[in-house]
């Protein structure tokens, strides 16, 4: 069993919790992913890791209540613990030689965005991120971004907070406007992330993507996370819980991403609901 | 008294039942039946069974016991040369080991070994749990990576004589392939269940969630004062088609399906972790894997499910027993045919229809057989313009599996094969001093059995190299 160290509430549907997993945040390096079950006979999950603490054996999680584990895992305070928490997994995400980086985040995939965010700011590159929200209540971890950003831009979708418009709007700026960035490192929705590689394309700029797709064990076991990737005129299949998570954005076949993340979506929103009501009936009774 | 010629007949579900539930198959000899087949044992002076057998249990010593009805002598016996015999009695390939050499096989059918090692190994299961004798601790630490066949192997082996092991797993549950892999109605959980029980209360511990190359590495383990380190984290690898249409929704590796229909249980009534069910299901593969994954799909409610193998009924490398079982349940056999492509639904006036990219057939091509290969199984060669489709919702990719690659990429210096297997030499030895490997790790997908040969040798390996060092 792993307790919860820590529990607080970033907005409405995001939640933030320490775990107590020494061995985890050991290891663990910015962009690599954990799994974890909430409970005997539950369902494995992949989070990405938003910080550790070595000293005293916590590891950071924020995830969006999507789903039954989330809503299962969110139910859990400080001081309870849950069933089983491994890692690290994936591969840290690269940051040797570059001095100027773009950090580029979407809704929750901020949480993930951010500790990569510290760790360039850490190694002293120069670093400008856009973090992009649907509206004003979805806001997260803006503090801890101006901490570690030399530029800080924010946008929301409706224009309740900040600047109105996606993430694409000030980067298509500042790359017309000369800007030039040794890397763009991009986490969130796929179809965010799609479009962020497409505005960068015409200027050159390498992109990473930070993928999350379906998966089971985490270490290449079962390939139900496998991408396509469009490589010099090859497609080549790779397994992003061992390859990845991060990718070449020019390289990732987002359609086929978006489309095998549907798989399961009835069955999962059946789940969730299943498990809401059991909440609440559980409340009730 | 007359020599039954025929083996006695393992009683079985009816096929017309067990497609439909997720028991266990083979139902297990009764005392009669198996009293009964002990007496077709010759005993055997030269006894070729034992050869048969990569762990050499004392095959004609445990019948014996049988004979006389000392059941508890009979797995005494067993329990020397193989710690999980419940599991062997089950999924050993019998009939190309021990049995291959019977005596009896050479006018009649061979004794039915395997059928007597389960029957004396569910009855030691069915007794009051003890604990099991080990020699007084020695004080030497070695760690196992993996616990499937391989690693628990090794890890009884060792905690007999007096060390003290500790087996880490990535998964949350122990039992590697033998809980993710072989499916309930083959092998129950409880039967893996209860052997790393008897390994637990014989000292060896089991930390479970612990990925060795990612959350601690080989040479983590020594630096904690690991004096050998066996791998045994097996094939975990799945191989794929290469050919188009194989991300399309509804396509799966054995591996992924029979992970979340065995260790994520999917096949119960309200699975937390989902799977796709009913409809047509193609599995592509003619091993144990493939058979295990068409009967695994027939029990979540498939309508139709075929197997499509590129050579014929005589090449099919699974169990003759399963091969049987298959057939029995219904499940069909597209023979000489190969996959060349998977066809999905793309609705090109609504690209927002949710049945986008979700399987509806495989295109195949038939095979005809040509040369043999290397191995001398006759080569399939592709006919040309024989090409036709097969309807199908959910495609399960059975070809094999190549070894992990995470321990080799984090640990320096250890050498691999270009298939990715590390090397070692016969007594399970990598490269790196300390460092034992075996198993589907070494060889790539291959048996149970084999793995557990491999452990076996390791352990007597580790223990000769630390016994040495003390004196």
């Amino acid at each position: 069993m792993y307790q919860i160290l820590s529990k607080k509430s970033l907005n409405p549907t995001v939640t933030q919790m320490e775990i107590e997993a020494p061995l985890v945040a050991g290891k663990a390096k910015p962009g690599q992913f954990i799994i974890l079950r909430v409970d005997m006979d539950g369902e494995r999950i992949p989070l990405t890791i938003a910080g550790t603490d070595p000293a005293r054996g916590a590891v950071k999680i924020i995830f969006q209540i999507v789903g039954a584990t989330t809503e299962k895992l969110n139910r859990k305070e400080a001081g309870e613990a849950i069933e089983d928490f491994a890692g690290p997994l994936g591969v840290a995400t690269e940051t040797q030689g570059i001095e100027k980086v773009c950090i580029i985040g979407g809704g929750v995939g901020c949480a993930i965005a951010m500790p990569i965010a510290e760790e360039f700011h850490r190694l002293g590159a120069e670093v400008t991120s856009i973090i992009g929200f649907r509206n004003k209540d979805l806001v997260i971890l803006e503090e801890e971004f101006k901490a570690c950003s030399d530029r800080l831009i924010v946008m929301t979708d409706d224009g309740s907070y900040a600047r109105a418009g996606n993430v694409t709007v000030p980067l298509g700026e500042l790359l017309e406007a000369g800007e030039e960035f040794d890397r763009i490192i991009t986490i969130g929705p796929l179809i965010m992330m799609k479009f962020v590689t497409l505005t960068a394309k015409p200027y050159g700029v390498p992109v990473t993507v930070s993928m999350n797709p379906i998966m089971i064990d985490g270490t290449g076991m079962c390939g139900g996370c496998r991408l396509t990737l469009n490589r010099d005129g090859q497609k080549v299949t790779k397994f992003a819980c061992v390859d990845g998570p991060d990718f070449d954005g020019y390289e990732i076949d987002f359609d086929e991403a978006m489309s095998r993340s549907r798989m399961y979506f009835d069955f999962e929103r059946a789940a969730h609901k299943e498990t809401c009501n059991l909440f609440a009936a559980q409340k009730e009774g | 008294m007359a020599m039954n010629p025929k083996k006695n007949p393992m009683p079985t579900q009816p096929p017309e039942v067990r497609a439909h539930n997720f028991e266990e198959v083979a139902t297990g000899y009764t005392e009669e039946i198996a009293l009964a087949e002990a007496q077709r044992c010759l005993n055997c002076k030269n006894t070729p069974c034992i050869s048969g057998c990569p762990v050499n249990i004392n095959i004609p010593g445990f019948i014996g016991k049988i004979k006389e009805s000392d059941f508890a002598g009979a797995v005494q016996i067993i329990l020397q040369s193989s710690a999980l015999p419940a599991v062997c009695g089950r999924v050993c390939p019998q009939e190309t080991q021990c049995e291959a050499k019977c005596t009896m096989g050479v006018k009649f059918e061979p004794v039915a070994i395997g059928r007597l090692e389960r029957f004396v190994a569910d009855w030691y299961l069915a007794q009051p749990a003890r604990t099991s004798s080990t020699d007084t601790p020695n004080g030497h630490k070695v760690a196992i990576v993996g616990s499937g066949p391989a690693g628990l192997t090794c890890a009884g082996d060792l905690a007999r004589k007096g060390y003290d092991v500790t087996v880490y797993e990535a998964l949350h549950k122990a039992g590697g392939v033998l809980v993710y892999g072989i499916p309930e109605f083959r092998l129950p959980k409880h039967i893996v269940a209860q052997g790393i029980e008897s390994l637990r209360r014989s000292g060896v511990q089991f930390e479970t969630n612990v990925i060795i190359g990612k959350t601690l590495t080989i040479d983590d383990l020594f630096e904690m004062g690991f004096e050998a380190v066996f791998i045994g984290s097996g094939a975990g690898l799945p191989k794929f088609l290469n050919i188009p249409g194989e991300s399309l929704k509804g396509v799966y590796s054995a591996n992924e399906f029979l992970t979340r229909a065995n260790l994520m249980q999917a096949y119960r009534e309200h699975p937390v972790t989902p799977i796709m069910k009913g409809g047509k299901v193609a599995v592509v593969g003619g091993g144990n894997v493939a058979m295990d994954a068409a009967r695994t799909a027939l029990r979540l409610g498939a309508d139709e499910v075929n197997i499509i193998y590129r050579r014929s009924m005589e090449e099919l490398p699974a169990r003759k027993e399963e091969v049987e079982h298959v057939i029995e349940e219904g499940i069909h056999f597209h023979l000489l045919s190969s996959p060349v492509e998977i066809l999905g639904y793309n609705d090109e006036n609504d690209a927002r229809n949710p049945k986008n990219g979700f399987v509806t057939g495989v295109r195949c091509q038939k095979m005809e057989l040509g040369e043999p290969d290397a191995k001398g199984r006759r080569r399939p060669v592709p006919i040309p313009g024989s090409e036709y489709t097969l309807e199908t919702d959910t495609v399960i990719i059975a070809v094999g599996t190549s070894p992990n690659p995470l321990i080799k990429n984090t640990t320096a210096g250890l050498e691999v094969n270009p298939r990715g297997g590390i090397i070692v030499d016969e007594a399970g030895l990598t490269n790196r001093d300390g460092v034992y490997a075996g198993g589907d790790a070494v060889t790539g997908s291959a048996t149970v059995i084999t793995a557990m040969g491999a452990g076996k040798r390791a352990a007597k390996a580790i223990d000769e190299k630390l016994m040495h060092s003390e004196s």
